[in-house]
Order: C-alpha cells, then structure tokens, then sequence
C-alpha cells in the first residue's frame, strides 16, 4: 500500500490504480517484454541486466526446459533439442519451411501446423513461443511486483490468419491476457511517432531476423491510420545469414555436415554479418567434428553481392505496399528503420537510395517493437490520461475469399482493409436438390485456391431440397481487430438458419489451450486448477469494474429497475468470487454480462451521438475530465 | 443512433454526391474514436461485441464513402435505382470504340516499353475522368436525373478499370 499518492508530471493524481500492462516483441531471433513506468516506456532486462531474451527454447529429458542465453549455449552441442527462430514454423507445415535440409531438428508433419520431436516429447511451435513468452511474463511479473492485467504482443503486419492464431494460442497457453494483437511495422510507429510528435505518411521498414514487413501510413495528430502494408513473412536476417553459410560451403568444399558443424556453421554465418555492420571484412574461421577446418575472409562487398536479391525482394515489397496506398516514393517523409536486421549498411544503402533520403535509425531497431507495444498497452488497460490519446486504425495484409468453381478464389475482403471489417457474398447450389455445400475459406493474392492458404473448410448442411440455383446461401466473413477471421454461412430464402462459426484450422480449440495449459503446468509443478480460478477471478473482478465505471457515468441511461437488477447482478458475482468454484464465476459473469446488454447498447449509442455531435476528442475528454 | 442508418446519416453529412473530404475523414475519425475496439479492452463481452460491430460498420460506411465511383453507386441504391453493373451493359457504339482506342494506345505503349507515352495517357485519362465525375455531380446533386447518373456510372466503371490497366501497364515497366 502506497503511503502517498505521486503524480506524474503532467498528469492529475488517478483516482483509479495504475494497471500493469506489458508490451512483447516476439521475435524470430530475440524476444522482448516492455512497459510504461512513469508514463515512459521502457524494456524490462532480466536478472543480468540483459534485455534481449534470445528466443531459444531448450528440451530437457525430464520434461523441463530453458530458455534465453541459457538456452542458447546449448545449440551447437544439443541441436535437436534446441529450438531457435521457432516463429519461422508458426502455422507452417513442413512444405511451407525453406532450407527444411540444413535444419537439425526431428520434424514431424502434424494437420495444420508441424511439430518438432525432442527428448521432452513433440512440442508444436505453440508450446515453443509459449514457453518464451512464460520466461517473459515471469520477468514482468517479478520486476513490476504484481498480476499482469494484459499483454500487447506483436505480430509481423504481413502474418497471416494462421500465423496470428498460432499467436494467439501461445500467448493463451503462457498465461498472458491478450489484448491485441499489434502489427510490429504498427507498433515501431506509435513509439516513434509519439516520442517525435511526427506528422505526415511515413514508411516503416521492418526487416527482422525472419520476417520482413512494410508499412505505409498516415500519422496526423492522435491518429495512426496504416494505408497500406506488404511483405514477405518468410525473409529476415536469418536469410542472409543463409547466404553466407552457402557462400562458405561454396568456398570450402567441406565434407557432408552433422547437425552439429550445420549449426556451428550458420553461428559463424551469423556473427560474420554482425561483424560486417561496423567492418569492411569479416574472418571466418571454424573447426568442424570431422577434423576439417574452414579459414575464410568475406569481404563486406562480396557480403552486398550475395545477397542484393534478399534486398531487392524487400524492395518490390516496398514498391507494392506504395502502389497500393497510391502514393509514390517522394510522397514519403520519413522511413523509419525497424528490426536487427537493418543494421546491415547495404539494407540502409538500398532503402536510401530507394526513397531519396536518410533513414531514421534514431530509436534502437532491437526494442522499438516492444517499446510501442507497451505503450499501446498501457493505453489500453485505460492508464493513460486526457492529452496523450491516440487511436489506431490498421489493416488486414491479405486478401481474403473464398473457393468457388474449377478451383478458382472469389475475393470477398480485399488486403489493405481498415479492421475490423465485414463483408458477405452470395453463392447458390448448382444441383437440384443439394441439401449441403462445402465451404472452403482461403487467404492470398492468387487466383487459384492452390496457390492461396487454405484457413479453414466447413460444411452447410440442412439446405432444404430446391432446384439448383433458387438457394442462397449468404457466407460471411468477420475480420476483429486482432486481424483474426471468423467466417459463417447461412441459406437466406426459406428462413432456415444454418449458421456455423469456424476457426482456422491452425487455431486451437479453448479446450485444447486448456488442455495444454493444464499439461505445461504440471511440468512446471504449478496448479492448474489455482491458476485458472485465479484467472476467472480477475477477469470478474475487471467486469465488476467496468461495469461500476460505466454505472458512474452513464446511470442516467437506465431505469431504476434496470440499475437494481445490475447490482444485484455485480453483488452475485463478487460473491461468488470469493468462492473457488470457477464454473460459477462465470456463469455469474454470463448473468451480469446479459443484464447488461442493453445498458451497454444505450452507452454505445450515446457516444456516437457525441461523435457526431461534431466536437473532437480532446473535447469530450476534457468534458469527462472536469 | 439506428444501426441501419444510412452512411451519410451516420456520419451527420448531407446526402449529396459533393462532399467535404476532410468533413467525412474527421466524422470517421470522431466515430471510430468512440466505438473502435481499442476503447473496450476491459469491457464486458456484449460491449466488446458491440463495440467490434460498430467499428466495422463505420469502415463499411467510410469506405463506401470515400471514392466517388462507389459514393455515386450508394447514392443511386439510395434512391431505389441501382445501377446494374452486370444486367445492363449496354454502351454506346462512339464509348466502346474510344474505349477500344484506349485499350490498343496502351497495349503498344506498354510494348513498346514507352513511359513516357504511358504517362501522358495516364494523365490524360485522369483529366478526363475529373470531367466526367464534375458531370456526375451535377447529374446526382442538381438535376437529379437517376437514369442519366446511373448510365454516367457504368461509364465510368470503364475508365477506371482502364486507369488501373495503365497503372499496371506503368508499374510492370519499372520491374
């Protein structure tokens, strides 16, 4: 309990309790875990003071695991057991990975998504980022000295349906209350636009260790509207480490390789790039298993050859972000520089050259992700105050359809939509008395469902019996602003009702989270059962909040006999909150969540009708604030 | 507020094809300020479904809004007369053989790998495309003549497949 009360500069005393809110870069390399101290964001450093967490996860034989740097030392010599860059595997099938050859690991080929065998047991890439996002979590709990309300985490702008799912699911499985999911391209800009009071259409260049991203937006002020983003969800510096670990094998003519002198290899790869950010030529030099060694000078213009093609597939990125926004190069004030990956001088040469100016390499491209994702955090649990709110408005990266004749994809929302988004298409049978109808959902740019992913496939049925083409069937789609899909459909003619949610078929059922949740948690020696109360709990508790929060300034909204009956229903559930029956708590949440249904409808309409009442923002803000 | 208002309702601005662009971005704004998700991350599910509902129709709205082509299209569906694009495409003779000039220009400029013919073809189409959507206001806004708007869309549905054609046209040269 705080003796005082100690108000930040520039802002009142809260009458509420600041909530504690993280932002994390997961990332194919290094992960990060932010927050807002003091009203600054800043990257939270573990024990030794290190802020990176590399994101390695290693499988021990007795079911444990480790993570980090600890993790890390053991790649060369346990590479079977040691997963690095696991965020390239994220909703992938083994197809979908490029240099699959040069991996150490015991793929196997699970529906959907790959697993990886180790001595722990087959993990899927969901366990592995979830077991990253753990250690994260568990240093923010220890540093900020309290339960999290919520997590911002971030995701590449051009990952896709099945990508942010496996995400999601991770984060889920860590033990984290996601808030959103937050574009990385997006959440580079929030830190840098905020920090730098920008206004203006900036470009955001991400190239990470295994992902690039580009995005174009608009910053006016309090708003980020993202115009248009592209990318290649399968590029990153982990490529270019690639192309010297070939150039080395060209030069050497080593022996076939163990998994082992594989992964010292690319660790030699790695650090000659590193090396040639600041140098004009890197060493090499190696001693394999098979007694073979490997001397090497890679020169950093040689280094700029190699890999130029890495580069200029950024660039037609770039240039197809740009078109897609209608804009041109020179329409451009700023490009700002995001990702370890852009130290390289020839990734900052290209970009340079390609937009007419200097970068902006101003904030560190390692943290600026995460210190976004703070912030963007911290404004979303409501700590922020009057003069520091923003909105944000993003887009989906890909297009969305669906299979319909020949194999062929009809686009039903088009990439680059603001989210969240809506959209439905009519289709029809075209037999007489079909009675069902396959629905397949695809993501991509192209023209064959082949050449698209396939997100998720479900079946219409009870269509009652008519000639082909008199049903209608509606299917719509529904993108949330987590850029995640829910696809239904329904036959419109005769009033029968079939609808079906789905989820991709990469996502997990909550069941599944639990159940995985419950089996992590057994290793981990915790209780799961305590852990979920303690969840159901919290999640009571901000209900209750919210729901007084909204009692004390809109109860001008309900009749006295609406407002007992929500407080009867807030009564109920903060009894039983008290208690561990953790079906109970949420059925009192499902009853206090029906009662006020209409209340929140009132709520929503009367903040529109201030919308359009045509004052802005600060001023109904300041209106709330007096 | 209606739900199912129509989009000039929604955002308080006068149903007409002439519109203030920066009155309909800051209306957009204003709106996605109070509804959009990022406001209800603490709220109970109804409000975050509401909320998500809301967000979404507003972009539906602005969307349908925004570009002049479209804008034309919802008001001329306001007015119980749609344009039908597919059923009704009847042109013209004099409009298909312009179009048809267009189409081979920009097939031998693009080629002939000449930008700079791309260009001018480019811009000469926008200028042409400003007139006609000048017209289409005073179609729709002054004289309210709804078959004469609706067969002015459909044109202009053309030219703006064929712009996209020349931008195409220009974007695969600099590959």
């Amino acid at each position: 309990m705080a003796l005082f009360q100690i108000a930040e500069p520039g802002e009142s005393a809260a009458p509420h309790e600041h909530k504690l809110a993280i932002g994390i870069d997961l990332g194919t390399t290094n992960s990060l875990v932010a927050t807002v101290r003091s009203g600054l964001p800043i990257v939270l450093s573990d024990e030794q003071g290190r802020p990176l967490l590399p994101s390695v996860v290693r499988y021990l034989k007795d079911g444990a695991c480790e993570t980090g740097y600890a993790a890390q030392a053991h790649q060369a010599s346990d590479p079977k057991n040691t997963v690095v860059s696991v965020k390239r595997f994220m909703g992938r099938g083994i197809k979908d990975i490029a240099h699959v050859e040069a991996m150490p690991y015991d793929f196997v080929d699970a529906p959907g998504m790959l697993k990886i065998k180790t001595c722990a047991g087959v993990k899927s890439p969901v366990e592995v980022s979830a077991d990253i996002l753990r250690t994260l979590r568990e240093r923010a709990e220890s540093a900020l000295g309290g339960e999290l309300v919520g997590a911002v985490i971030t995701v590449p702008a051009y990952f896709d349906d099945a990508q942010r799912q496996a995400t999601k699911d991770a984060a889920k499985l860590a033990g984290l209350n996601v808030l959103r999911l937050l574009n990385e391209p997006t959440a580079a800009a929030i830190a840098y636009g905020l920090d730098n009071a920008a206004e203006g259409i900036y470009a955001v260049y991400d190239l990470g260790g295994g992902t690039f991203d580009i995005s174009i937006l608009k910053l006016t002020k309090g708003v980020f509207e993202v115009l248009s983003t592209g990318g290649d969800s399968a590029l990153g510096g982990d490529d270019f480490d690639h192309r010297i670990f070939c150039w080395m094998l060209e030069q050497a003519r080593p022996q076939p390789l163990s998994p082992q002198d594989a992964r010292l290899l690319m660790t030699k790869a790695r650090e000659a790039k590193e090396f040639l950010s600041t140098r004009n030529e890197a060493p090499i030099d190696a001693r394999l298993a098979s007694g073979e060694s490997i001397d090497l000078t890679l020169p950093v213009e040689t280094f700029a050859s190699i890999t130029q093609t890495l580069i200029s597939k950024t660039l037609q990125s770039v240039k197809k972000a740009l078109r897609d926004a209608g804009l041109k190069a020179e329409d451009i004030k700023g490009v700002v520089m995001v990702g370890g990956a852009t130290r390289m001088p020839q990734v900052q040469r290209a970009v340079g050259e390609f937009f007419k100016q200097e970068p902006l390499t101003n904030l560190d491209p390692d943290k600026v992700v995460a210190l976004g994702a703070a912030t963007q955090a911290n404004l979303l649990v409501g700590n922020h105050t009057g003069d520091d709110d923003w909105l944000l408005l993003d887009v989906i990266p890909l297009s969305l359809g669906l299979e319909t004749m020949g194999g062929l994809v009809e686009k039903v929302i088009p990439r680059n939509s603001t989210i969240p988004v809506a959209r439905a298409q009519e289709f029809t049978t075209f037999k007489d008395g079909q009675t069902a109808m396959a629905i397949h959902v695809v993501q991509g740019e192209r023209e064959l469902v082949d050449d698209c992913r396939s997100l998720a496939r479900f079946e219409l049925r009870g269509i009652p019996p008519m000639v082909a083409g008199a049903a209608r069937i509606r299917v719509t789609f529904q993108v949330d602003a987590d850029g995640l899909l829910a696809a239904s459909a329904r036959e419109q003619t005769t009033g029968v009702e079939a609808a079906i949610s789905v989820k991709p078929s990469y996502g997990l059922s909550d069941d599944e989270v639990a159940g995985m949740l419950k089996d992590s948690m057994t290793h981990a020696k915790d209780d799961a059962v305590r852990r979920a109360l303690k969840e159901a709990q919290v999640e009571a508790q901000r209900m209750i909040e919210a729901t007084r929060a909204a009692l004390e300034s809109d109860s001008h909204l309900l009749a006295a006999d609406e407002i007992v009956k929500i407080e009867a229903a807030i009564e109920k559930l903060q009894l039983t909150m008290l208690g561990d029956n953790r079906r109970h708590i949420n059925l009192a949440m499902d009853d206090l969540g029906f009662v006020t249904q209409t209340f929140a409808q009132r709520r929503m309409d009367q903040n529109i009708k201030r919308a359009l009442a045509g004052r802005t923002v600060e001023e109904l803000q300041q209106e709330a604030g007096e | 507020m209606d739900f199912n208002a129509d989009h000039f309702t929604l955002f308080g601005l006068p149903r007409a094809f002439r519109l203030d662009a920066r009155m309909l971005d800051s209306r957009y704004r204003e709106l996605q300020a109070q509804v959009h998700p990022d406001r209800f991350t603490a709220a109970s599910d109804a409000d975050k479904r509401l909320s998500m509902q809301w967000a979404t129709r507003a972009n539906e709205a602005y969307q349908a809004l925004k570009k002049p082509l479209e804008r034309a299209n919802y008001l001329l569906h306001l007015a119980g007369h749609d344009v039908q694009a597919e059923s009704n495409t009847a042109m013209p003779v004099e409009f298909l053989m312009e179009q048809m000039e267009w189409r081979e220009a920009t097939a031998e400029a693009r080629a002939g790998r000449d930008h700079l013919e791309l260009e001018r073809l480019f811009q000469r189409l926008r200028d042409d495309l400003d007139a006609h959507y000048e017209a289409l206001a005073g179609l729709l806004d002054d004289q309210n003549d709804h078959a004469a708007a609706a067969e002015a869309v459909r044109r202009l549905m053309f030219l703006e497949k064929l712009l996209i054609e020349i931008d195409d046209a220009l974007a695969s040269l600099e590959d």
